[in-house]
């Protein structure tokens, strides 16, 4: 079965997998998800912007989990609904991402300040196989 | 130039499964009633539009001034989410303060589907608010939970001390005609409802509901011209935009900006701005109606509002200092706690019960005195108000 990140151009797979930003060519604002047009920097006309990978790691802004299947446009990955945890994370570029937190990991495991990594995981299955997304996973 | 206010009305909050427009006209002709003025005497009217209810919702100034029967009237829709009502009363506001209206009617009504509030139906491959249900399953009170959790880790907040806002709000709410749920609500009922999004319980979080919210806003030299006396004033109404970078995550969004944090986050800088354009403090106040979609966000906003230091609201809610009684009430009319929300009305529906107060006129739920209320609330996409009365 083959394996695709559900959006692209958003992560990098693999072992060292990371969010795609860009970067501001002018000013050097960091955008996730990764921004092209205009800088929202009010300060910078910039219109230039570099692909960059943003860092793996993080720390926990909060979290919480979803203990009810959420609605569409949200497709669950099996027809029996596991609750999953949800976690906003703070990068050091200085950005906060949302991300559903490992497959494994629930709130019991996390708490604010809590250091998580980027790991790719299943988030359902689709006709063209199965559809990746980002997660956070707590450092053990 | 000032504005005052010169009527309210409202179309009790609940399920009743009609169409907002009568719900609408409900709470204008109650609005004008309350105002002793005649329709065909009101010269603008300004429409909260709702987006669930199809092209008469997208024009519902219109759709209201039809319903209410042509009258010539100038003519505003506003949409600004949750804060959609706040907005509205400040484009009456300015074409009244400018001389180019005397006298308008401001109403927002809506219908709501049950359950999580979820994005209209297609593939939006570019709408946020659509890519953090198909991305991450990132539900409304999955956001709340977020700020709820983080209140818990950083300053000790317990599942007890949200469970005690509900049962406040909805003591406050038993008097309450407009209010969808008057019933008392034990801490057990809340802690024993189901964990929705960890930690918040199904009764920690704020149902949707259908309601309607009017206002008449006039120029003080109108009101005084038609005998209306010592009418409630419109100090300020706060509607700025979050400045960058905004690092506080909002939703529908699935980040925030990337920078060093301002000096106010986006819901401090709304409250800010409402102080500064009433030329008051948050000391000056006496009573407060803040957007409760959770228990703990009514915390939040109690410090966003600095009625109280950072880390503090659980202090003063213990101490029952929250309490109509207490030293600063929050939420008399029992908050979006006994109402659900109707997002076009809600804002509109805040000012009414500050209204109500001021004028001692809320049986059942009055905060002795009060001679000046704020709001506050925040919406999708960079909205947010804050509304300022006094007597």
């Amino acid at each position: 079965m083959t394996s695709t990140p559900v959006i692209e151009g958003w992560f990098t797979t693999g072992d060292a997998a990371a969010l795609i930003g860009t970067r501001c060519t002018t000013c050097s604002t960091v955008y996730f998800p990764p921004a092209g047009g205009f800088c929202r920097n009010p300060a910078c006309d910039g219109t230039e912007f570099d692909s960059t990978e943003l860092s793996r790691r993080g720390t926990v802004w909060s979290y919480t989990d979803a203990q009810y299947q959420p609605p569409a446009p949200y497709i669950a990955a099996s027809q029996d609904y596991v609750p999953f945890a949800l976690a906003a994370v703070e990068l050091p570029e200085g950005l906060v991402v949302l991300g559903q937190v490992a497959d494994g990991f629930g709130v019991d495991d996390l708490k604010v300040g809590t250091e998580v990594e980027l790991v790719v995981e299943t988030l359902h299955t689709d006709d063209s196989g199965e559809r990746t997304i980002w997660r956070w996973k707590p450092v053990a | 130039m000032s504005t005052v206010i010169a009527g309210v009305g409202m179309h009790p909050w609940g399920k009743w499964g009609k169409h907002f427009v009568e719900y609408g006209v409900v709470a204008a002709r109650a609005a004008l009633k309350d105002a002793g003025i005649a329709w065909q005497d009101v010269d603008l009217i300004v429409g909260g539009e709702t987006v669930r209810n199809g092209y008469g919702g997208y024009v519902a100034g219109a759709t209201f001034a039809q319903a209410l029967g042509w009258n010539g009237a100038r003519v505003a829709t506003s949409y600004a989410a949750c804060a959609t009502g706040a907005q509205a009363l400040d484009t009456a506001r300015a074409r009244i303060m400018a001389g180019l209206s005397e006298v308008a009617l401001v109403v927002g009504a809506d219908t709501t589907p049950k359950g999580f509030l979820a994005p209209n139906a297609g593939e939006r491959w570019d709408d946020p608010d659509w890519l953090r249900f198909r991305l991450l399953g990132m539900t409304n009170p999955a956001y709340f939970a977020l700020y709820a959790r983080r209140r818990m880790d950083l300053y000790g907040a317990t599942s007890e001390d949200f469970a005690a806002v509900k049962v406040k709000n909805a003591k406050h709410g038993l008097a309450n005609p407009m209010a969808r749920y008057r019933k008392e609500v034990s801490a057990a009922d809340v802690l024993n409802s189901a964990v929705v999004c960890d930690p918040l319980h199904l009764l920690d979080i704020c149902a949707t509901s259908d309601g309607a919210a009017a206002v008449i806003l006039c120029s003080a030299e109108y009101a005084a011209k038609h005998g209306l006396s010592d009418p409630v004033k419109l100090a300020a109404i706060s509607t700025v935009t979050p400045t960058f970078p905004n690092t506080v995550i909002d939703m529908p969004l699935l980040s925030t900006d990337a920078g060093i944090p301002g000096e106010r986050t986006f819901k401090q800088s709304i409250g800010h701005a409402a102080y500064e354009e009433a030329g008051i403090g948050p000391e000056d106040v006496d009573v407060a109606e803040v957007y409760d979609l959770s228990t703990a966000l009514e915390l939040d906003w109690m410090e966003d509002l600095a009625l109280c230091g950072a880390g503090e609201a659980e202090q003063l809610l213990r101490a029952g200092e929250t309490t109509i009684g207490g030293r600063i009430p929050i939420n008399p009319s029992g908050g979006l706690a006994c109402f659900g929300e109707a997002v076009p009305a809600q804002a509109l529906a805040q000012v009414c019960e500050l209204t109500w107060q001021l004028r001692g006129q809320a049986e059942g739920r009055q905060v002795e005195g009060a001679r000046v209320g704020i709001t506050a609330n925040q919406g999708l996409f960079g909205h947010g108000s804050s509304v300022v009365l006094t007597r």
